[in-house]
């Protein structure tokens, strides 16, 4: 069994040299790399676990259902698996519960959009899908939050751990280190459903569909992009034979 | 006559097309041994109209609007997402605009480095150069004003934070900072005016200043790489001898410039539109929280130098506080170089002939710049401050220290006709 | 001209390649700037099909359901309203709904799926307001004696019958258009879809 190791690196202000004192960018725990997909299944999935688990809390509210279409689903397949009875496939992907009361029963501060998730969360530790891909495997035991859980990468989450009946239950060992960092090791005291590999797929399946509700247009940007940069190649190109077809009567 | 011609004099006896084409175009007589450095101005003309259009698009779909939608995310932002995803064609849009405010700081600075390289500020081009420094202002409060508009985190503490730098003035600041934000904290209020600023108001200041800039260039004619004046060597029919027709060869040569920029630029949009967090900042896809400011809160990154220079200043003066003088640093750090054509007193004008007095302290002057620009995106350390404050009095003793290096630096003499290097 | 230059035939082709690829790029470019103009997203999704419930609708009565933002009025018609359908149509300008749009299955006398219920756009085939009803006959109607009960167009006095047929020498040049609808039960009907 692969147990996750999270080292959280601290700054150690003395003991850096000036040059690197002025330029560091700051350090924070460490962020594994999500493996995402683009193949359709893992993106169905991911959109399915999406809507069935995370917006019982977590409203999308720029996407409307129909727009799955584009990973694959079919319309009919959107009403009977996705679809809450009170909502049409072009309605936005909106929840019930009102921000107001959710601030109330979250402790001040109500579940996020996650339209955007994968965007906002970029740094320099790593990608915005690296970080929720990270996030959603570093759930621990902590009885002294009201959740009875806690996070390596995001301490004090208003969240629970919303998969643990799949994961199993992490508990932490934190040591100090002797340079000063301190490693907080994640073992799983108690398996889940799931074996471990299939939890980090089902996870990553998870993320890349977030990833790919961050931005939708993304692939086809990219390949529009290919095409623009080879007609500008040739515009450039016969835009300097042009130019220097005049320029060659001035000396 | 054929219709063509007819309809042309027809023209030309009511409005002067034939005769403002060839004062500006095919009889506006350009050096011709213009560089890289000389494809900046059109291209910043370009970027101006991207702006443009691609803003009146914006507009239609646009909602300056601070209050929240039913899923608690402000309308304005909202909005924003909604170009992205709903409008047809709405992110290509979006991303030209996004992608163009950075574009118009890179084209413009190059521009402006231009100046620095050739002495273009001097003699006759004093109110040209001045109107240029105007331009640099007018941009930076559109792009300031632009960046409030999709009221993400950034946008809002930004906003929250440069508002807040005129109540450092003495006085009048903390009225003054309420009525540009005409609430007591940035609100829907300050939205609704940064929009109506970003999309009239400013936009007609800069085409007005870009006329008048372009207008002054024209009537004193273009410097060059030599910093000589081709106006002094003429032919028998009155025309420099070094000088070329703008229409046809500058035009000619002015398309592969603008063909190179699209790649680069559209390389940008297609493929890296977020610029690696420095074009559209990660934190601007939070929606704008007055609760809660972000952990990292730095300025877009064409302000971070003149932001450096702000946050160098930390010592009181004359008992007011530093906030102050940091404002004042950063307002004098902009308005210095307007002066320039009265700081330098160098017998040439192009860096090709001056000396290496002149070489060094430009060398130095862009690598404090650079470290200033740098040191501006990333929070303060009090040692970050300190070569800061270092790089901030490199910056002013470039200016006021120009009227002494420069006259006794010694320079080379300048040819006499344009050279090809 | 000082430094004459001429169009020799090099130029002449590289400025006629670059000019048309150029311009190219550029209807290329506009592409996306005009498919913006195009409704968006949401304005489909609001043009999504609607339902509506016509359980309490009373005989003589008329409700009005929002579809793509424009009125569809439902109509149950009584048999006297139905009757007064024959005897009008010499008054009218395309009684046998020639050139009025409606779906196959609405092409008849009472311009509808059954008799009783008139589904129809509520706007003027003119220049698009919304008809005002006119159920009462004769003087009470405020519009002429003769007046049989049907729809009148505050904007330019166009006047329709009961199935919204337009009367001859009106303005609007139509009759009234019957969007696509179907029954899903008796009670529900879909506006905007006709397909199984
Ligand atoms: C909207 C922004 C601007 C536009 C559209 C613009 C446009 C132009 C154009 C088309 C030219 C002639 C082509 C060239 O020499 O590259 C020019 C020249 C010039 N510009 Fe600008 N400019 C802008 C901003 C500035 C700024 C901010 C400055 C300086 C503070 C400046 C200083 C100059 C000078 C000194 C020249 C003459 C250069 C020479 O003859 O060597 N410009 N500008
Ligand atoms: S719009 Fe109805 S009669 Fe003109």
């Amino acid at each position: 069994m692969k147990n996750l190791i999270v080292h959280a690196k601290r700054l150690l202000a003395a003991a850096l040299i000036a040059p690197a004192l002025v330029f560091a960018s700051a350090e924070g725990p460490q962020l594994d790399k999500a493996p995402l997909s683009k193949d359709p299944e893992s993106l169905k999935r991911g959109a399915t676990i999406f809507v069935t688990t995370c917006m019982a809390c977590h409203s999308a509210s720029f996407m409307r259902y129909n727009k799955l279409t584009e990973i694959g689903f079919t319309e009919d397949e959107i009403k009977e698996k996705l679809l809450p009875p009170d909502k049409k496939v072009g309605d936005l992907m909106t929840i019930a519960m009102r921000p107001q009361d959710a601030k109330k029963w979250f402790g001040g501060v109500a579940p996020p959009d996650l339209t955007l998730e994968t965007r906002q969360r970029n740094s320099e530790l790593g990608s915005g899908a690296d970080w929720v891909y990270t996030y959603l495997r570093s759930f621990y035991r902590d009885p002294t939050r009201p959740t009875g859980w806690n996070n390596v990468i995001f301490p004090g989450a208003g969240m629970p751990h919303v998969f643990w009946e799949l994961q199993g239950e992490q508990t932490a060992k934190i040591t100090k280190n002797p340079d000063g960092t301190q490693s907080i090791e994640l073992v799983l005291s108690k398996p889940g459903t799931m074996s471990p590999q299939e939890y980090d797929k089902m996870v990553a399946d998870l993320v890349s569909f977030m990833q790919w509700m961050g931005e939708p247009i993304a692939e086809k940007r990219k390949s529009i992009g290919i095409w623009v940069m080879i007609y500008l190649a040739v515009f450039f190109a016969l835009a300097y034979a042009l130019k220097k077809a005049y320029w060659k009567d001035v000396h | 006559m054929t219709t063509k011609q007819g309809l042309l004099n027809w023209i030309d006896e009511r409005f002067p097309l034939t005769s403002t084409i060839r004062e500006h175009l095919t009889e506006y007589y350009a050096p011709k041994n213009f560089n890289f450095w000389y494809y900046f101005g059109s291209l910043a003309l370009l970027v101006l109209v991207i702006q443009i259009v691609t803003g009146i698009f914006l507009v239609m779909h646009y909602k300056p609007d601070a209050s929240l939608t039913q899923s608690g995310v402000p309308v304005a932002f909202a909005s924003v997402e909604y170009i992205m995803r709903e409008v047809p064609g709405g992110w290509f849009i979006r991303y030209m605009h996004s992608t163009g405010a950075s574009a118009f700081f890179i084209v413009v600075y190059l521009h402006m480095f231009r100046g620095l390289l050739y002495g273009s500020y001097r003699t006759p081009r004093e109110l040209v150069w001045i109107f240029g420094v105007l331009i640099f202002l007018a941009l930076m409060a559109e792009a300031f004003m632009g960046y409030l508009l999709p009221w993400g985190q950034m946008s809002y503490w930004g906003a929250q934070v440069i508002i807040n730098l005129f109540s450092a003035i003495p006085v009048i600041g903390p009225d003054l900072s309420t009525v540009i934000r005409g609430d007591f904290v940035v609100s829907d209020a300050t939205l609704n005016r940064f929009f109506s600023l970003h999309v009239i108001a400013v936009p007609l200041v800069l085409l007005l200043l870009v006329a008048a800039h372009i207008i002054a260039l024209h009537e004193v004619g273009s410097n060059n790489p030599d910093g000589i004046e081709i106006k002094k060597k003429k032919d028998a029919n009155g025309r420099p001898l070094d000088g070329i027709p703008f229409h046809p060869y500058y035009t000619v040569k002015d398309i592969v410039g603008v063909a190179g920029f699209l790649i680069v630029f559209f390389a940008v949009l297609f493929f890296a539109p977020e610029g690696g967090g420095y074009f559209l900042e990660y934190n601007n896809f939070i929606p704008a929280n007055p609760m809660v400011t972000p952990p990292h809160i730095a300025p877009v990154w064409y302000f971070t130098p003149f932001y450096s220079i702000l946050r160098a200043v930390t010592y009181p003066l004359f008992g007011i506080d530093a906030k102050f003088w940091g404002v004042v640093a950063m307002g004098a750090a902009v308005i210095i170089i307007a002066f320039l054509p009265w700081l330098d007193r160098a017998p040439v004008k192009s860096i090709r002939y001056k000396g290496p007095i002149y070489k060094t302290a430009l060398t130095i002057f862009v690598i404090a710049f650079l470290i200033l620009g740098y040191l501006g995106v990333l929070p303060p350390t009090p040692a970050r401050t300190l070569v800061s404050q270092i790089c901030a009095v490199i910056y002013f003793a470039f200016f006021l220290l120009m009227p002494w290096y420069s006259k006794i630096d010694p320079c080379k003499p300048e040819p006499e006709r344009v050279t090809w290097k | 001209m000082s430094k004459e230059h001429t169009l020799d035939d090099n130029r002449r082709q590289l400025l006629i390649a670059t000019s048309v690829v150029g311009g190219a790029g550029v209807v290329a470019a506009a592409v996306p700037f005009v498919a913006s103009l195009t409704p968006s997203e949401r304005a489909k999704a609001a043009g999504a099909p609607a339902e509506a419930d016509i359980s309490k609708l009373g005989p003589g009565e008329m409700m009005t359901v929002e579809w793509r933002g424009q009125p569809v009025w439902i109509l149950r018609r009584t048999e006297a309203m139905l009757a007064t359908l024959e005897e009008i149509e010499p008054r009218l300008a395309d009684p046998n709904s020639e050139k009025s749009i409606q779906p196959p299955y609405a092409k008849n006398r009472h311009r509808s799926i059954k008799p009783e219920y008139l589904v129809v756009v509520g706007i003027c085939t003119h220049l698009g307001c919304s008809p005002t009803a006119k159920f009462a006959k004769g003087e009470a109607s405020g519009i002429s004696k003769d007046w049989l009960g049907g729809y009148l167009c505050p904007c330019h006095g166009s006047q329709f019958d009961l199935a919204a047929r337009v009367f001859k020498g009106m303005p609007a040049p139509t009759n009234l258009t019957v969007p696509p609808h179907k029954y899903l039960t008796d009670t529900k009907i879909l506006i905007g879809e006709d397909k199984a």
